[in-house]
């Protein structure tokens, strides 16, 4: 476990430009806390690299850069190799990417890392859609879900699509090492990140991350609306190790879906009917997961 | 070129056989590449050897080639030797990671297997995959047979990683005619290729102890000056190019020219320009020519990018026409060499009438009988009669 005490006072991710409130760029403080200054950031188009990586200003005091959209599992895969190659063994590589550059665009290239073995950390932060460039859609934008091009209005109830299920796509690799998280749980979260030092392969942590300005919420309830999410079963803490699932955090009883939904400017326009639907699809998910895993 | 059997053995190799060879001549530490015809021949012989424990490196099964060229910038970032190969489609699909590899000033050495691009679909040779690539600030050299393949991955290397350069090098064979052909070739001498090569040491690569951020987002008011020292790499690699073939010769005994080689172009009136496989036909019909006493010659253009333009320049007041020949088109104008040249040409502001051949698109031979069909038709522009600017060469029908 992950004492605060232990924890460097050193930071390694400072000065950067994100929203206020944004859960971002305390999961690179906290997960560089842990891996420490032997560590390469790897960042394709995203959030994080346009904050962070701004020249002349570097916002690391690590090795980083900025990578092609599609190809952070590969440059991930380069750097392990190269690395090895030249007989450097105490070094991390990290890539940090988003939901769109994980799920959509750079899935390819993550399933092929993953699938041959490669030793390198892979952060999902998950806010939902592609909020660097204004707010559209991905294939982790949840169901009901207003975003620039998947609109509410009266032929559209927003994103018509569940949320897909990466983690289980991890899992169907059988990577060593799959967790979600969230930043508004940063013990978790550190816990997690502490495991991928010590486990050889390819790790794999999606976290949730959520945006104030593209979900629409005042910037001081991040903090409250990732936890929200956990609490009303809309999100779930899980890791996947030794060929096994475990729930880190499982409510006895969800709050109502509404608490989450209606904070949020991306979710107003739901009609009750609606919101029923999205409640549902939470329940046939938690079925499948009591199933299989608790 | 001169050769020298006591250096190195001789072996009968195919194009892609001889690329393998070549790259475990330079001890690449990273060889992330993806399969590819008629490329596969270099990924199998290389995998051949790393099982059989004749090289020793990374090979990484990358899922398609955009990642084969993220993997390699990785690699590079920490200062590996990397080297990959592949062809066409292939090419195009790793389109944006040329750039980041470029941009990124990142010493990759890269095989290409020239095949036309569909549709409609086609697996044999022809120049428009890697032209099409021109702009990618990638070094292009093309070569004509298997001996120039495997020596020109060595000389990539040592291109490539001067720190006057730092730019990738692509070095194109044609597909079938150039990979598929066995040829007698010469294997240097591991030592002699040591000496030749020696461990690379980058000073672009992540170093733990001075953290620095590569392949960065340069801003508006940053951006350009980046640009800027892109092309000056480029001319610099012109001297580098020239310094690093004199150096090859004086140690294996072979010599390739440069940027540009000529044949029998001293006193010659009309004059072919080609690029690849093509050369080797061309020269026997140029001897032919030359033998009933026509005073024609020919220019091996080798290096596309950086462009010897100061080459053409010369040539332009020394010739009375010139012959273009393209492996490829550029839809809407005309073959990609006869714009390069002519713009070379056209500066002098003495420009000799010029002929563009498009010929051997998708694997059609180019014969001897269609270079002297050429020749005369240069011949005859020369003596005022009317002949097109642009032509087809080798058509089905007549009148391309």
């Amino acid at each position: 476990m992950v004492k605060v005490k232990e924890l460097p006072d050193r930071e390694f991710l400072y000065g950067h430009k994100a929203c206020p409130g944004c859960g971002l760029g305390t999961i690179g403080r906290l997960a560089l806390k842990i891996l420490g200054e032997k560590t390469i950031v790897a960042l394709p188009a995203s959030c994080m690299s346009t904050v962070t990586t701004q020249y002349p200003q570097m916002n690391y005091t690590v090795p980083s850069f900025t990578m092609a959209f599609a190809g952070t599992g590969a440059v991930l895969s380069g750097l392990s190799a190269g690395l090895k190659a030249q007989g450097i063994t105490d070094a991390y590589v990290l890539g940090i990417a988003g939901d769109g550059g994980t799920a959509d665009i750079g899935l390819q290239a993550l399933s092929g890392a993953v699938e041959r073995g490669d030793d390198f950390i892979y952060i999902c932060y998950d806010n939902e859609a592609y909020m660097n460039t204004g707010v559209q859609r991905s294939s982790l934008t949840p169901l009901g879900a207003s975003t620039t091009n998947s609109p509410a209005g009266p032929a559209s109830w927003g994103e018509s699509r569940p949320k897909k299920n990466l983690f289980e796509i991890m899992i169907a690799h059988r990577i060593p090492y799959a967790a979600t998280a969230s930043s508004a749980y940063p013990f978790d979260f550190m816990n997690k990140m502490a495991k991928t030092k010590i486990i050889k392969g390819p790790k794999f942590i999606q976290v949730m991350c959520p945006c104030p300005t593209g979900w629409g919420f005042p910037s001081h309830l991040t903090v409250a609306i990732g936890k929200l999410a956990v609490e009303t079963g809309l999100w779930y803490l899980a890791e996947y190790e030794n060929g096994k699932v475990k729930m880190n955090l499982v409510p006895k009883t969800f709050k109502p879906v509404e608490e989450y939904l209606k904070k949020q400017r991306r979710f107003r326009h739901l009609t009750e009917e609606q919101i029923k639907l999205i409640q549902e699809h939470r329940d046939q998910e938690w079925q499948m997961i009591r199933q299989r895993w608790l | 070129m001169k050769h020298d059997l006591a250096v190195g053995q001789l072996d009968f190799l195919n194009g892609d056989e001889a690329v393998a060879f070549g790259a475990k001549l330079c001890r690449p530490q990273v060889i992330p590449v993806y399969p590819i015809t008629p490329q596969t021949l270099v990924v199998e012989k290389i995998a051949e050897f790393v099982a059989n424990k004749q090289m020793t490196c990374a090979y990484i099964h990358v899922e398609s080639e955009h990642s084969a060229m993220g993997a390699a910038m990785g690699a590079a970032m920490v200062g590996a030797r990397v080297f990959t190969a592949t062809s066409s489609q292939g090419l195009a699909y790793m389109h944006e990671m040329l750039h980041y590899v470029s941009g990124s000033r990142f010493p990759v050495v890269m095989m290409n297997a020239n095949r036309t691009l569909a549709a409609p679909w086609n697996i044999f040779a022809d120049q428009r995959d890697s032209i099409a690539q021109r702009d990618t600030g990638w070094i292009q050299v093309y070569v004509e047979n298997g001996q120039e393949a495997l020596d020109m991955i060595i000389q990539a290397y040592a291109i490539a990683e001067d720190e006057r350069v730092y730019t990738p090098v692509m070095v194109n064979l044609d597909g079938y005619v150039v990979t598929h052909t066995y040829e007698l070739v010469h294997i240097p001498d591991q030592a002699l290729v040591d000496e030749f090569l020696p461990p690379f040491r980058s000073q672009n690569a992540i170093d733990f102890a001075h953290p620095r951020s590569f392949c960065i987002t340069a801003p508006t008011d940053w951006n350009m000056e980046f640009r800027l020292q892109q092309q000056q790499a480029m001319e610099r690699s012109k001297q580098v190019i020239a310094e690093v073939d004199k150096k090859f010769g004086a140690k294996f005994g072979r010599y390739y020219g440069g940027l540009v080689e000529e044949y029998k172009v001293a006193d010659a009136e009309v004059v072919l320009i080609a690029m690849g496989s093509v050369i080797g036909t061309a020269r026997i019909v140029i001897d032919q020519w030359r033998n009933r006493g026509q005073k024609v010659g020919l220019v091996k253009l080798r290096f596309l990018r950086p462009f010897p333009q100061e080459y053409f320049q010369g040539l332009s007041g020394r010739v009375k026409a010139i012959g273009i020949i393209d492996r490829d088109i550029s839809f809407g104008y005309e073959g990609a060499l006869a714009s390069e040249i002519k713009s070379a040409l056209a500066s002098t502001g003495k420009c000799p009438p010029v002929v563009n051949f498009i010929a051997g698109i998708a694997g059609r031979d180019i014969t001897k009988e269609h270079i002297a069909e050429m020749l005369a038709k240069l011949f005859d522009r020369r003596a005022g009669k009317e002949e097109k600017d642009l032509q087809f060469i080798g058509l089905r029908w007549p009148n391309g």
